[in-house]
Formats: structure tokens, sequence, C-alpha cells
């Protein structure tokens, strides 16, 4: 279980939305493949029973009043944007041609 | 400044780096300018003299602000012998100075910094009532959002991002009068034990230029130990405020989980991240804790009470009683030398001072180093997913495509603005989270963090805080690591129970390790919202420590070459 191929890097790093480039996938798979195998380790211990731990806090459903305050113009929040227009991101196609 | 005086200060550090059978003669003539206050009659007739200001002493005083700590300069800015515009310049003086090789900071806030400390002074001279640290400058890291203020989190993702918003750490430090000098280097996304992984090059050590100031934080570290700044902020999600603090030979300090606020802080893992200070004191430290503690509506996970009583307990400083448990897996076992034999000699001098050591055992630390590196890449692969190209930071095309895809630039851009750790960690996050494989690693990890915080729970019955080695060596060699990804992790195996367990952690200088000369750290733990324990333990073996080695560790750290710019 504790080995990770080059091609499930590659698969990985699709999903993560990372495009490697074949050097860089050469590295990673090595590396990684180390660490995966060191992190395994976690297996080796007896969790029967104990519940799972997401958080340090014993915290839900945190609120406050909801109460209009101020917040951000749109050239503020479109200050950083690599590309704004019309008081909007302008982003690249999210559809296929056609 | 006149170059003449700043190059006084540094001798008399030389001096004191030469002199090992007396260094508490530098100290000595240090604090003699007028900064220990009225606490020590020594000093009234130089407190008198330099009212009346006439030259000499006008310089004297100019040349030893920086090798002040934030509590004396807080009392001579109260008394109105030094301005906050003095103070701010004075550190402004030295980064120019000293940062072409520290390389301590990322963005130095010149005029902000001034502009800050006149406010103080205008509001001084009007007889307003202001708070503790108004006028004592401060460093922090590029992790927290400053508004109008390039923040990077290392990263050339964010290179050039100017944030439209300020951090409430932030809004905090200036609410309290604190001028900020700048933004501190840091590993990208604090992913790394080193500053290797900034993409703007590696902090340098100021004890040795060639070795690493400790990472995430090493910026805020290096900053502090090069006397830049008297306090800093950092966080600390596996031991990147602690870990730097112990190869710098300072202090720093990770909170309880949620003690903070870490609204506006770029998130690594939200469920270990938090902020915390960054000093050459433990009392100094508590000051800074008291102005960046306490409930933020604007952080779901902020703690809604008090901040714990740290400075009085900073003062107190007595263990007489106390319990301390010294952590059977964590004890310095297969520790470099010099760190253990330190580690030894503090335990021992905590005995002295009257606390009762026990031995607690904590069994499943061991797996802790896993589940921490399953973990951390989890939450961190989706936190890092904001980074889209879409709304802020770097956006690239892919090459070879005439009409990208979002998606086909999302791949690129997150190719083009991220490291190598990053990419490591995030693929590593996905991997583990992913289909088929949740169960066996995130799942897992989750189990085995229950057990972690159970170990504490057990240990803290018998002990009242735990102590251990921060750091299995002391600074390594820029370079040494950096191929070695499972190396640079191994740092971390002392500090990063506490992140899982969500339970305060300090680290402070206990010595030179003998083989280097080099600092070492000793880590105080204690329980969930009970800070103030690290202060008072702290603050004592601080106050032994510096008996022991005859000043403070860090006047033993070997002068810096000054460049020489007025």
């Amino acid at each position: 279980m504790s080995s990770l191929s080059r091609d499930e890097v590659a698969h990985v790093a699709m999903l993560a939305r990372i495009n490697l480039t074949d050097d860089e996938l050469d590295t990673l798979a090595g590396q990684l493949d180390q660490i995966v195998g060191f992190v395994a380790a976690v297996g080796e211990i007896g969790v029967e029973d104990v519940p799972p731990m997401s958080h340090p806090l014993p915290l839900s459903n945190v609120t406050r009043p909801d109460v209009v305050r101020p917040s951000l113009d749109a050239a503020e929040a479109l200050a950083g944007a690599p590309k704004a227009q019309a008081q909007r991101f302008a982003v690249p196609r999210i559809l296929d041609e056609e | 400044m006149p170059r003449r005086l700043r190059r006084s200060a540094l001798q008399c550090r030389a001096s004191s780096t030469r002199s090992e059978n007396n260094p508490a003669e530098c100290s000595a003539r240090t604090s003699l300018s007028f900064f220990a206050g009225p606490r020590k009659e020594s000093t009234d007739k130089v407190l008198g003299d330099t009212e009346t200001s006439f030259e000499p002493q006008k310089v004297r005083i100019l040349t030893d602000i920086i090798r002040q700590s934030a509590a004396d300069l807080a009392g001579a800015l109260a008394s109105k012998q030094i301005s906050a515009v003095e103070a701010t310049q004075a550190h402004l003086d030295r980064i120019a100075a000293v940062d072409d090789d520290v390389h301590a900071f990322l963005q130095v806030d010149r005029d902000g910094a001034l502009a800050a400390a006149s406010e103080v002074d205008r509001r001084r001279a009007a007889g307003e009532s202001l708070p503790t640290l108004a006028g004592v400058p401060i460093a922090v890291k590029d992790i927290a959002t400053t508004r109008g203020l390039v923040t990077t989190a290392g990263s050339k993702m964010l290179e050039g991002w100017v944030p439209p918003y300020d951090a409430t750490i932030v809004t905090r430090l200036r609410e309290a009068g604190m001028p900020i000098l700048g933004k501190t280097n840091m590993d990208e996304f604090a992913m790394g034990s080193s500053t290797e992984h900034s993409a703007y090059g590696p902090s340098h050590n100021p004890w040795d230029l060639e070795r690493i100031p400790g990472g995430s934080g090493g910026g805020s570290s290096a900053a502090v130990a090069a006397f830049e700044a008297p306090l800093a902020i950092g966080t600390d999600t596996g031991g990147s405020i602690r870990q730097p603090a112990a190869v710098t030979g300072t202090v720093g300090i990770k909170p309880t989980y949620g003690g903070v606020s870490r609204y506006g802080l770029v998130a690594l893992a939200s469920s270990l991240d938090q902020a915390g200070p960054c000093s050459r004191s433990v009392l100094d430290a508590a000051l800074l804790h008291e102005v960046i503690g306490g409930h933020d509506p604007m952080d779901s996970t902020s703690i809604d009470a008090p901040v714990p009583p740290v400075v009085e307990a900073a003062r107190r400083a007595d263990v007489k009683g106390m319990r301390v448990g010294l952590v059977k897996e964590i004890s310095g076992e297969g520790f470099q030398p010099g760190v253990k034999a330190r580690f030894d000699e503090s335990v021992q001098l905590l005995t002295e001072l009257g606390a009762e050591v026990v031995e607690v055992s904590c069994p499943s630390f061991e797996k802790g180093l896993a589940a921490y590196y399953l973990i951390l890449p989890s939450e961190a692969s989706s936190n890092l997913a904001r980074f889209d190209a879409m709304r802020y930071g770097l956006r690239v095309g892919p090459k070879g495509i005439e009409r990208p895809s979002a998606e086909q630039v999302m791949a690129a851009s997150r190719d083009a603005g991220f490291g190598d750790e990053v990419k490591r960690r995030i693929i590593l996050g996905t991997y583990a989270l992913s289909s088929g494989y949740y169960d066996a690693y995130y799942g897992q990890a989750q189990k085995v963090r229950t057990l972690i915080a159970r170990d504490f729970n057990a240990a803290f019955e018998q002990a009242d805080v735990l102590v251990t080695p921060t750091a299995p060596t002391t600074a390594f060699k820029i370079g040494e690591k950096i191929d070695d990804p499972m190396a640079m992790y191994l740092n971390d195996v002392a500090t990063i129970p506490a992140n899982l367990a969500g339970i305060p952690g300090m680290s402070i200088p206990n010595g030179l390790a003998d083989e280097d000369g080099l600092p070492s750290g000793m880590q105080f733990l204690a329980p969930a919202t009970k800070d103030e324990r690290l202060y008072q333990v702290g603050a004592a073996l601080e106050a032994a420590l510096n008996e022991r080695w005859g000043a403070p560790i860090l006047s033993k750290a070997p002068a810096l070459a000054v460049k020489e710019s007025i």
C-alpha cells in the first residue's frame, strides 16, 4: 500500500490542478514515495474504537448576530484580480469550445 | 545615526563574546544607559543625566535602543525619555545596516512605521493614556495580511499582492500603537523548517550566516535575534515559532489553539495554525501575547474567554512546588549531544529552583510525525485550492494552447506559482484524501491524533507543565537538507504534538551546544488555555539560566558586519 508510482503522482497532480513537467514528476515521484512510506506508519498503531479528531476545540455551529457591517467595495475586492471587467472578475473560458 | 555609534554598540557585543569569563560586563554596560527603569537604583543617576540630554548621554541612548527589551523600551517611551520616532528609526537603521546579510525582511515599511510612531508621539504629547507597548516597533511574518502593504506568504503565487484588509492581529498591533517595521521572510505558505523554501531566498541565522534561522518563521526569529526588531509575530502549525526560536537563541510561544485570532492569516492547516509572539525575553513575549490574544468574532474557532494572565505569570517567575513532567519519548535520546546536555542541565536547574520533576509517558507520540504529515498536507491541499488564478494572485497561460480553459490556466498557474515543497504537500494531501486511501491515511491519522491528545491529558494529570528539547539539533547549514524532505520533516518531532492536541508551547534559549557553540532550545508545554504556566516556568528558568551563563544567551552571538550606508 505504501508505494506511490509515477503514474499515480501524475494522476493526483491532475486532481490538484498542478501541471507538472516531466522533470518535476521524476523528482517528486521518488520523494513522495519515500514520504508515503513514512506516513503509512499511522497504520501500525491500534485504533479500534478510537474516535477521529478533526479539531482541537469542541466547537460547533458558532454564530454571531447577523448585522450589516462595512465591507470591501467592488474596486477594493477587484484590486488584486489578475483581470477584471465591468466590476467583475474576468476569467478564461469555463466551457468547451462549440 | 552616525556610523561610529552603531559600531560602539557592536564592539560592546563583540567584547562579551570574547570574554567568556565575564560576559556580564557587556550587558551591564548596555543596561547602564537608562532602560532598566526605576527598579534598579544604579540607573537613577543616568536617568537624571538623560533628561538634561547633553550630547554624550543622548548618543549612548540612541546607540543602545536596539539592544533594549520591549518592556524597557515601553518604559522609556512612557516616561518620554525617548520618542516612538527615535525608537522606530533606530530599528529601521539597524535593518538598513544588517539585513542585506540576514535577509529577515521581505518588505520594510519605513514610511508606514514612522507615520505610526509619529502618531504615538503626538498622542503622548497630548497627554493621552496609551497602551503599554505604544511606540514599540514590531516585525510581522509575511503570512498576516496588512492593508496596503504587500503580503506574499513567501510565495511567487502572491508576488506583489496588496491585501485590501488587515488581519485581526495586525489591527490589534495598530490599535496598540505598535509601528510595523515590515514583513518577515518565511518558507512558502509556512511549509518548511529553514526558510529555504521561501520563493525570495532564505534568511540567514545571525549566529552564523551560513546557517538556517529555522522555519517557517525564520525571518521573524532572525529579525529579533539580529536586533532588527524587539518583537515579531510568528505563526506555528508544527513548530514554526518554536523551532526558529530555538536555533536563533530567542523566545517563541505558540498559544493555545484559538487563543489568538487566525482571521487574515494565509491558512496552511486550519486545525493546527496558531499565531504567537517572538521576542528576546519571556516577559516581552507575554506583553505581546496580551496585545494579540483574545476572542475575535471574525474567527469562528477563536476561544471566547479572556487572555490567560501571562504578564502576571512572567513577572511571578516561580516554580516552587510546580510539577514538571519529563516526557520519556522526547527526552533528547538520539538528539545532538550538546542539545541533550543543555536540556538535562535545564531540568536539573528546575529541580534546584524547587520544581518537582516527574517522568511521564506519551507512547503515541511515536506516530505523531506520521499523523502530522498526513493531516497537515490534507488540510493544506484544501486551503491552497483557493489559489486558482481567478480572483487574486498569479495567472499564467499554458504554453502552446491558443484559447486555454479556466482549468488549463489554473493548472499552469499553480505549476508556475508554487514551489517544490508546496507541490509535494498538496499532492500528498490530495492523495491522502482521495477515494480508496482516505481511511488508511487521513482517517487513521485523525485517530492517532485522538491518542496523542489522550496521552497529553494523562500526562497533565501527573504534571503541571511538560518539558522537552525544542528541536533535535542546533541550526544546520543552508543547503544541508534541502534535497531531503524527510530529513527536514524530522526537525518537527518535538514540536508537532502540541499542534495536534491544540495545547500551548514555548521555547526559550537554554544555552550553547558544546560541539558547535550554537544555541539550543528548551520547550515547555501546558494544558489548553493554561498558557500562563509556560510564562511562569519559562521566566523562572530564563532568570536562572541568565545567572548561570552570566548574561542572556543571545549576548554571546557574534557581531554582525554593519553596512555603512549613512
